[in-house]
């Protein structure tokens, strides 16, 4: 699946390296730190630096997905350099940072549980079971901000229908990769890892839920969750789980990361909704990256036309 | 030292000084260089700045006792006003990107959100310290009176740290540094009362009256 078609256009060209390679010098190189620097034990300005490090990806084949929106896209920098994944710490420009020397392969996805015959997946295989498409989606993290994504990859139902589930499996798990070694910062970041999400059957096997492989033309930058991915569209971020290592098919509801940090803001279904307010900030506007002022949020992140029927009769104010 | 901190170039450098993250600030928006969420970086700095400058500024009796430099008291005044400087900064980068100026929908967060309602009371509670800030409004509210609506700050300072520990999602490390610090500032404050008032003042001011300074109410909020 990996080959060395050249698309006429890439999405680098959008934003030439040498542009954004050189900025942000000036901010970060000034030494008047002084007193600040011994009280904030950072820099002067905390700004999410980009310091542009190449990321090692290359180029899949694709056809133009189903789904897609017509928003405009976020530039790939931005995605790759402002995101959350805790496991290479806090601030938003860590992951671009710390995953450089992340081991992805060799990488193999083990799929479990209440199955008539579990089996393991090299990445190989991942890339070959289904055809690729890029699905453009919106984004829309818990806090606040979000962005447009052309992501790679296909319909996780493609991979769960190769299946025979027993009359058990009522939800799918997910479960990241961990290691300490390759991962020192996630030792303050406040969560128990392995990082771990769920999703309710109906939802997993949705056809807008993504089994991703790549995005922007590429295979998945290590800050992104390389080399694969579950993208859930109509959900907040942190659902859309990232370097995943086993799919497991079970009866009960299985715990969530964000959910065992803090049960009262993040409940297992974390359907974006500008009506239920995260505890601590009002859900009902976000702010595009790229755009000044916020923008209202739509419910089910605008793709309630696909996905509310599945929660008919369910009070999404109870089951956040 | 005595020389350095009673020159009055001393006190421009400090204010340059602390000028620096509003000119750096400045300069990153028009080289549209303040990162991918620029909105989100003007919020933080100047929240980060705001906690800073609340440090500095109660930092400075406890330095001037402990070191003895009572001379410290000149830039106390400037330090407090930068610290209400960037919070009006910050203020506004609320209002304005996340608001959209809209006051209705402001008040609504506010009372709906604990980390906004203790983040805007601890706004609402330096306007009356800026205010009366000026030499003038020392006078005419008289030392004890100034001194006492002044305590205002370390309130302002706890909730400028609770503000920050609830905005954060789960680590809490920056935050809880800022406590650190507020924290050492009031409870030497507290030890220090506790021995004035049992008559062994464990760290006193060498001279008073030396204290070189064109302000009347000086000698009577040195005592802060």
């Amino acid at each position: 699946m990996l080959t060395r078609r050249q698309p006429e256009l890439t999405y680098a060209d959008v934003t030439p390296k040498e542009l954004y390679t050189n900025r942000r010098k000036l901010l970060r190189d000034i030494g008047i730190v002084g007193a600040a620097a011994a009280i904030a034990g950072e820099g002067i300005l905390s700004i999410a630096s980009p310091n542009l490090t190449a990321y090692a990806t290359s180029k899949l084949n694709f056809t133009k997905g189903r789904f897609s929106t017509d928003e405009k896209v976020t530039p790939i920098n931005d995605v790759t350099h402002y995101n959350n994944f805790y496991e290479f710490g806090t601030d938003k420009g860590d992951p671009a940072k710390n995953s450089q020397n992340f081991k992805t392969a060799p990488w193999t996805v083990s799929v479990e549980g209440e199955v008539k015959t579990p089996r393991k997946f090299s990445m190989d295989e991942i890339l070959k079971l289904a055809p690729l498409e890029e699905r453009i989606y919106r984004h829309r993290c818990v806090e606040r901000w979000s962005i447009v994504v052309p992501w790679i990859g296909y319909s996780l139902s493609s991979l769960l229908k190769t299946f025979e589930p027993t009359p058990k499996a009522k939800y799918v798990a997910f479960e990241s990769y961990y290691d300490l070694g390759q991962m020192p910062q996630s030792r303050y970041t406040g969560l128990e890892y392995p990082y771990v999400e769920g999703l309710r059957m109906d939802e997993a096997m949705h056809p807008l839920t993504l089994l991703c492989v790549g995005m922007y033309g590429e295979t998945l930058p290590n800050q992104d969750g390389a080399p694969v991915r579950i993208v859930v569209p109509w959900k907040y971020g942190y659902k859309s789980i990232k370097s995943i290592v086993k799919i497991k098919f079970q009866e009960k509801e299985p715990p969530t990361t964000w959910n065992l940090q803090a049960s009262n803001e993040y409940g297992f279904y974390s359907n974006v909704n500008p009506n239920v307010d995260h505890p601590r900030w009002s859900q009902a506007t976000e702010h595009r990256l790229g755009e000044l002022f916020s923008r209202k949020t739509v419910i089910f992140n605008g793709y309630a036309d696909q996905v509310a029927s599945l929660y008919n009769g369910m009070d999404l104010k109870k089951y956040h | 030292m005595r020389k350095l901190l009673t020159s009055k170039w001393t006190k421009v450098a400090v204010f340059l000084v602390s000028s620096i993250p509003f000119v750096l600030l400045c300069t990153g928006l028009l080289r549209n260089d303040l990162g991918i969420n620029p909105v989100e970086t003007l919020q933080h700095t100047t929240g980060d700045w705001t906690l800073r400058f609340l440090i500095f500024t109660l930092a400075i009796t406890p330095l001037r006792k402990t070191l003895n430099l009572p001379e410290l008291i000149r830039f106390r005044r400037m330090l407090g006003l930068f610290a209400f400087f960037y919070v009006v900064l910050h203020f506004l980068t609320y209002l304005g990107p996340d608001q959209s100026f809209n006051f209705s929908g402001m008040w609504d967060d506010v009372a709906k959100r604990k980390f906004i309602t203790v983040g805007f009371a601890a706004f609402v509670l330096l306007i009356p310290l800026a205010a009366t800030s000026t030499t003038g409004m020392i006078r005419r509210l008289g030392g004890k009176r100034w001194q006492a609506l002044h305590r205002l700050i370390y309130v302002c300072a706890i909730l400028g740290v609770i503000h920050y520990y609830w905005l954060v999602k789960s680590d809490v490390r920056k935050p809880l540094m800022y406590a650190f610090f507020v924290g050492i500032l009031l409870l030497w404050r507290v030890w220090n009362a506790y021995f004035r008032r049992k008559g062994k003042a464990p760290a006193t001011v060498r001279s008073e009256v030396s204290t070189p300074t064109n302000l009347p109410a000086e000698k009577t909020f040195s005592e802060l």
